[in-house]
């Protein structure tokens, strides 16, 4: 188990690297005058040259790139411009909003996806098949902000099922007490029944949206691998002895064919973490994609490089969890290490 | 050819939403080649009088807060939205294939340094590293079809590099070289070639999620600024009013956008089946 | 010799709908075994014997239909049976092992488990004994160290190793019929000769019926009371394996026993015989299927096929057998 941990472990740290490199190139890849840039456009010269040292642009490529590693391991991306907070802090009290809403969508999309694949492929050819086609590949080509924006009309404009698209909870009820972050979870540890019920009204319209669009890579890949494993030589001995379909379908066949789907789940998190940007722009969701889309928009950078350099050592993680998790349920993989 | 013609038929008649994507896929190129053209209105025009009109039949998908015609703006900007997927899916394609095929038939360290590339793009959800690339080289539009192509890369290379890798001892290759061609001239005359039916299928299913990228990038106020006509921006723009009940102006942008991707997806799909039945899921 | 045999085929047809139109890949297939008896079913790679081994079992692919025919074991036609019914049946009165053990395995699922599963749902253990009864049954199976390979996984075991899994989850339930497809294909060859010791040891004890489907004549001759020898979805030959090998009455028996002279013939390498199966896809099929080949063909080989008994115990499909 601990073999397995470390192994995994090693293979993560190219990426990590990768990543901390790639960020470090992207701010130097600004146009222009990156010290300008971070200054602000009304700087003056002085105060351009003072963020010029002290941002280190003056030193030498490898010199900067030091002092970035440096300023990462104290935990320091910068300030934001437009708040003057550090802004690991703001990324920090933002990323519970974030992290809720797109694992909240992942489970909706797991719980939708999987099902849905399975039936295709035990029905194979059949209509239930053809619908399942079709309505995977309607929903990763809906773009998420559309979708989002459609279901804000119908539910909250037309039909007021849903409450308005802004933020994490109703403004008349008050967040949970923090535990986790996690609104759902906070509220329901407390036993706030109204705010968990008002927390998940508001998680319902966005987390859908994004479920949506990342049905189809979990559903296909769920439904062909099924289908290999229910073509495959140890289905038909099972069959051979008799097993209920249920013991057969279930216990031999699922087992077996969700390992595959496992896998796929990097890159449902690739879809998720980008969609999450945008979902959390529609409807007013106070994480760290809204916080970099407006960051975006007054050409605040050190909160857009803070919010790539975080989404991806999140997705590093996620992935290395993916992987972890996958040696863990597939025997071949745990006790070969 | 003869087979592969009896074998598009024997798709199409197993699947004929496939035939329909075809249809709509003429569709929108006759929109995007005769689009300015065919627009009823100046999709730049403003006219205050006429300002959040629900759809009638002089504006089939009404007029936005300035007053513009809306069919025409989601017209015209079927050729730049296409034009950017596009552009940047070739992009992706030239970098992708020459590097994945270098790779695949070279081995070594052309292979290490393009694999560690490739795993770095991936190491970052994708969207995300879109977005990063476009703020720090500039907000315009050329940087989009620059960061979609690189977010598309290793899809590219990835693909490329194993077909290499299957061909690189394939008797053909063998008897390229075997007749005094240099290496470069095996690769771009010989392989290169072979492997383009699987790289046209890799680049019609990445159109799609080109256009959706693309259009999510200047939804997000990236790139295309206004008062360009761009999809994604239209929304953008609709979205303001969604809450007062003026559908229209996001909806037919929106729903143009969603079955231009839903087009190129299933097209992608049906050209798959037909040139690699093998990969079909 | 009882007068009921533990299992009759007749005029078993199936036909496989593909891509290239429909393929009779049986036709008119009949035998039978009795109780206690061990029967060969032998032929060329693609003659039909496992289509005839998963149409008796109820598992064939969708693709597949059983056309014609009956299989009565037990006082009831399989056949005829209904998925639930022949379920029921499956594993506990007629089981089947297979070619290559380590596919044939879940590859996730500790083998202990898969030997419990069977008895479980046959009724042959509660849940709570189910493991201690799958101990016993690697015991049988002669399976050393039984406890702790009980909890080990296919791929932790060798391929003689799991085909005695496989067995021991095929007679869990102690049934009256084994079918083994080709059971020590793949095996080396003193594994080859453990595993037929084991299954001929196990079967003689409970007084089973045996289908043993092989392409090794000499297996088959070692192992087996009687052969049938199939060729093209059709039984050409079916005989007691010593009249078989010193009087073979079908043309294409004759030629598989001269193609390869002593006891060692096997069908891997056919190649000795002129032609290969006919493409079972053509429409103009000859009633005879091995009448291309046939040195001996007559004119009336063209009229359906006659089933001659010939001697005692012998069925020969042919106009002018030898
Ligand atoms: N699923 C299938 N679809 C189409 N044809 C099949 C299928 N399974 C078997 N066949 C055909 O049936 C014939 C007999 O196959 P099989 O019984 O497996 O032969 P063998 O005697 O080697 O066991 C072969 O010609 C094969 O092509
Ligand atoms: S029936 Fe005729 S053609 Fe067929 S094997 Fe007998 S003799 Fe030969
Ligand atoms: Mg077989």
């Amino acid at each position: 188990m601990l073999n397995l941990l470390l192994s995994r472990l090693a293979t993560a740290i190219p990426s990590i690297v990768g990543v901390v490199v790639v960020t470090f190139m992207l701010t130097r890849l600004l146009p222009g005058d990156p010290a300008a840039y971070f200054a602000g456009l009304a700087a003056s010269p002085q105060a351009i040259a003072e963020i010029r040292a002290k941002l280190g642009l003056d030193k030498s490529l490898p010199e900067q790139f030091v002092g970035y590693i440096g300023d990462l391991l104290h935990g320091n991306l910068g300030n934001s411009l437009s708040t003057g907070q550090p802004v690991v802090v703001e990324i920090a009290t933002r990323l519970p909003a974030s992290a809720e809403l797109t694992l909240f969508a992942l489970i909706v999309a797991v719980a939708i996806a999987i099902p849905l694949g399975v039936l295709a492929a035990v029905k194979q050819g059949t209509w239930i098949d053809h619908t399942c086609r079709i309505v995977t590949t309607a929903g990763v080509s809906l773009p998420v902000f559309f979708t989002g924006l459609l279901f804000a009309y119908v539910f909250y404009y037309l039909l007021q099922w849903a409450p308005a698209p802004t933020g994490r909870l109703d403004v008349f009820l008050s967040p949970p007490t923090h535990i986790t972050g996690f609104y759902l979870i906070d509220s329901a540890l407390t036993g706030n029944l109204e705010t968990l019920w008002g927390a998940l009204r508001q998680l319902a319209l966005p987390a859908i949206s994004m479920a949506i669009f990342s049905l189809a890579p979990l559903a296909r890949m769920t439904r062909g691998s099924m289908l290999a494993v229910l073509g495959s030589d140890f289905i038909r001995t099972a069959r051979a002895s008799g097993l209920s379909p249920r013991t057969v379908i279930f216990t031999y066949a699922f087992r077996n064919a969700v390992l595959p789907v496992i896998t796929t789940l990097g890159m449902v998190f690739s879809f998720l973490l980008g969609a999450n940007v945008l979902v959390e722009t529609v409807f007013a969701w106070p994480g760290i994609g809204l916080y970099a889309v407006n960051a975006l928009i007054t050409s605040d950078y050190a909160p857009v490089q803070g919010f790539v350099l975080t989404m991806a050592i999140l997705y590093v993680a996620l992935n290395l969890t993916i992987d972890f998790v996958y040696g863990l349920v597939d025997p071949r993989v745990r006790l070969d290490s | 050819m003869l087979p592969l013609l009896r074998h598009a038929r024997y798709v199409l008649s197993e699947n004929p939403v496939t035939g329909l994507a075809f249809g709509l896929f003429a569709l929108f190129l006759i929109a995007a080649l005769f689009g300015p053209v065919l627009a009823p209105y100046n999709p730049l025009q403003s006219n205050a009088a006429m300002a959040l009109k629900p759809p009638s039949a002089a504006h089939w998908f009404g007029t936005d807060q300035l007053g513009r015609d809306i069919f025409s703006r989601v017209l015209v900007a079927t050729r730049l939205d296409l034009t950017i997927a596009f552009a940047s899916v070739i992009l992706a394609f030239m970098l992708g294939a020459l590097s994945g095929v270098a790779a695949g038939y070279f081995g070594g360290w052309t292979d290490r340094i393009v694999g560690r590339l490739a795993d770095t793009i991936m190491a970052f959800p994708l969207f995300v590293l879109a977005m990063g690339i476009v703020a720090a080289l500039g907000n315009e539009v050329i940087n989009i079809v620059i960061a979609t192509a690189i977010i598309n890369f290793p899809l590219y290379a990835r693909v490329a590099r194993a077909e290499a890798n299957v061909r690189r001892d394939a008797g053909f290759v063998e008897a390229a070289r075997l007749s005094g061609n240099g290496e470069a001239r095996v690769v771009l005359g010989h392989v290169l070639p072979n492997i383009m039916p699987i790289m046209m299928v890799q680049m019609s299913l990445t159109m799609g999620y080109a256009i959706l990228n693309a259009a999510g990038l200047s939804f997000i106020g990236l790139g295309v600024r206004p008062p360009d006509a761009e999809w994604g921006i239209m929304v953008a723009e609709g979205a303001n009013f969604i809450q007062s009940g003026e559908w229209w102006i996001a909806l037919f942008p929106g729903a143009t956008l969603m079955l231009a991707v839903f087009c190129f997806n299933l097209l992608g799909d049906g050209l798959r089946d037909i040139i690699d039945p093998r990969m079909r899921t | 010799m009882s007068t009921v045999p533990a299992l009759a085929v007749e005029d078993l047809s199936v036909e496989f709908r593909t891509r290239s139109g429909i393929v009779k890949v049986l036709e008119h297939v009949g035998f039978s075994v009795d109780k206690g008896e061990t029967v060969a079913l032998v032929g060329e790679s693609g003659s039909g014997k496992s289509v005839t081994a998963f149409a008796v079992m109820g598992i064939l692919d969708a693709a597949g239909k059983v056309t014609s025919g009956r299989a009565m074991f037990g006082g009831a036609d399989l056949l005829a049976l209904g998925e639930r019914d022949l379920a029921e049946q499956r594993g506990r009165e007629l089981s089947m092992i297979f070619q290559n053990p380590r596919t044939a395995l879940n590859p996730i699922r500790r083998v202990g488990l898969q030997i419990a599963d069977v008895l479980v749902r046959h009724g042959g253990a509660t849940r709570n004994d189910a493991p201690q009864a799958a101990i016993e049954m690697l015991k049988k199976v002669r399976i050393p160290d039984p406890e702790r390979r009980a909890e080990a996984y296919p791929f932790e075991l060798s391929g003689g190793m799991c085909q005695r899994i496989m067995i021991a989850i095929a007679l869990a339930c102690r049934p009256a019929l084994l079918i083994a497809d080709e059971p020590t294909t793949g095996l080396d060859v003193t594994t080859q000769a453990v595993i037929m010791d084991l299954i001929g040891e196990l079967a003689g004890e409970a007084g089973m019926a045996t289908i043993f489907i092989t392409h090794d004549l000499a297996l088959a001759a070692e192992y087996c009371d009687r052969i049938v020898v199939m060729h093209a979805g059709h039984i050409v030959e079916a005989a007691p394996g010593r009249d078989l090998f010193t009087h073979p009455r079908h043309p294409y028996s004759a030629k598989l026993l001269a193609a390869t002279p002593g006891e060692t013939v096997s069908l891997e390498n056919m190649a000795s015989i002129p032609g290969g199966l006919p493409d079972l896809r053509r429409s103009d099929l000859p009633a005879c299927r091995y009448s291309d080949r046939c040195e001996r063909r007559l004119g009336q080989c063209a009229q359906p096929l006659p089933q001659r008994t010939v001697g005692e115990r012998r069925v020969v499909a042919c106009w002018n057998p030898l």
